[in-house]
């Protein structure tokens, strides 16, 4: 049933299969190339497309060269290892994320930017594959633009998110990989949206995601309320994203951390995790050996005479 | 999933100008997950002899029991020292005694050995981990960031440092290069030894 409905689809990955292969027989360069349509090839065509190589199943073939358990010396490496989070509470959304991008066990960078400002009101996070959230979330920030010049009204956090899942789903089995978090102020007020490229989009007041969600989900479970004030939102944002970065390997470098309201989202600012340790808010540091200097079994404090 | 890669760790070794230098991070984790920050993985052979065993932990803990046994063998058929020279091989030998079921441990040694005119010169050796020795006159690295502390060491080392600048060499290179390493870091250990004594600092590194 499924294979007949694909045979006759004119979207989907398998129709734009088709019309790839379709194409590198007789068309080497796209349509988008060549006169009024050039340099606007993906707006005229109101989806991007892609050139999909020539075999017979492109997406295991992907696997092959992108997949570390698949092939461990794959050319390709995706970014996998991250830590997001971001929340709701009565002062709007807080969106903290941390730093490291990683290939196999080498950190690549410790200042990348997980937070892809979509427009003045959305935020989305990156986890999985960097190009793919980066790309697609940047198309999202153009169609929710369109959104406002066609109905002369800001896009819902909802409806952007549902775009964007609905996008990614038409390209499931494919080998796109990301997992992020749409933030932002509509007219229901804060709103998180988690979605990611399985086609999942949850709504819910607080998530994670990455390899260091579980560290993340810890210190937030343990430290969330509705009515936290401000302050105390970024703090458990800033403290959380520490927690991950200090126990997950594939996680750490620095916080970037956001806090959407009313009038639209506001960089907070950018944290060294290290400092963090050493330091922390109030000079006293987050890390247990400094929090617990003097008091532990291995330092203790110098016995009392009986 | 590379055995190899299981616990993490990073060990390097340096010659300097009549002194030798070993140092190791501090990291115990289980793949991605970091478990102790205070996992030592280099230790005393003799007064003038220290070796590091950086890789699959179970094995640190079998090795470091096993040359303890083996140098005290020594000592007490000998009734002297084991000379850092001799300790190499008795590392070699004792890694491919398992040669098709290897330890998952590739050890670095630094000492200082005895001249014939009563001297002393810096020594340094590492293995692979079925028993290949390499005895380097510039330094030596082992462990999941080995090829980040090549490139570092090699842009930092230069001939006869003396102990507090060696000291500053190595510290420098194993901070930096666990830095750019997941599996190594959370903290870094320094031993340096001269003919007289040995200094051994803990540094503060990066806690992520």
């Amino acid at each position: 049933m499924n294979s007949f409905a694909d045979r006759f689809a004119i979207t989907g990955p398998i129709a734009e299969l088709r019309k790839a292969q379709a194409n590198v027989e007789d068309d080497e360069f796209s349509d988008a190339a060549w006169g009024s349509e050039a340099g606007f090839g993906s707006l005229a065509k109101g989806i991007p497309t892609f050139t999909v190589p020539n075999v017979p199943d492109p997406s295991s073939f992907l696997r092959l060269h992108t997949d570390d358990h698949a092939d461990p010396n794959c050319r390709i490496k995706i970014q996998h290892g991250t830590t997001t989070l971001a929340f709701r509470f009565q002062g709007g959304v807080i969106v903290a994320v941390d730093s490291r991008a990683t290939a196999g066990s080498y950190v690549a960078s410790g200042t990348v930017k997980k937070v892809i400002e979509i427009n003045p009101y959305l935020l989305g996070t990156m986890a999985g594959g960097a190009a793919d959230c980066q790309f697609w979330e940047t198309y999202l920030g153009m169609h929710c633009r369109l959104h406002e010049l066609r109905n002369r009204e800001r896009i819902s956090v909802s409806a952007a998110s549902k775009y964007l899942s609905n996008l990614v789903y038409s390209y499931k089995g494919m080998g796109l990989s990301m997992g992020t978090m749409i933030c932002g102020w509509d007219k229901t007020g804060p709103a998180v949206f988690y979605v990611d490229s399985d086609g999942t989009r949850l709504k819910g007041d607080l998530f994670s995601v990455g390899s260091g969600s579980t560290f993340a989900y810890g210190v937030l479970d343990q430290g969330y309320r509705w009515d936290l004030s401000d302050e105390e939102a970024q703090e458990l944002g800033r403290r959380s994203i520490y927690a991950a970065g200090h126990r997950d390997a594939f996680s750490g470098n620095t916080c970037n951390l956001y806090h959407v309201k009313e009038d639209g989202w506001r960089f907070i600012g950018n944290y060294d995790l290290s400092q963090m340790h050493y330091e922390g808010p109030s000079g006293t540091g987050y890390g247990y050996d400094i929090r617990v200097e003097g008091r532990s079994s291995a330092d203790a404090p110098p016995a009392t005479a009986a | 999933m590379s055995i190899m890669e299981y616990n993490g760790g990073s060990v390097i070794a340096m010659v300097g100008k009549d002194c030798v230098a070993i140092a190791s991070d501090l990291r115990l984790g289980n793949q991605a997950l970091g478990i102790s920050s205070n996992f030592q993985k280099i230790f005393p052979v003799t007064d003038r002899i220290y070796l590091g065993l950086p890789g699959l932990a179970t094995d640190v803990t079998t090795l470091r029991e096993l040359f303890r046994y083996r140098v005290n063998m020594y000592t007490i058929k000998e009734e002297r020292d084991i000379e850092p020279e001799t300790f190499a091989h008795l590392v070699s030998s004792t890694l491919y005694e398992r040669r098709f079921g290897p330890f998952f441990i590739e050890p670095v040694m630094a000492g200082m050995s005895k001249t014939p005119s009563g001297g002393y010169k810096p020594f340094i050796a590492a293995t692979d981990l079925i028993g290949c020795l390499n005895f380097a006159k510039d330094f030596v690295v082992a462990g999941t960031a080995s090829s980040k502390l090549y490139g570092v060491a090699e842009g930092l080392w230069e001939p006869d440092l003396e102990p507090e600048d060696l000291f500053e060499t190595i510290s420098q290179t194993m901070l930096n290069a666990v830095d750019r390493d997941a599996y190594s870091g959370w903290g870094v250990i320094v031993h340096v030894m001269t003919k007289d004594k040995v200094i051994t600092r803990t540094l503060k590194g990066r806690m992520d």
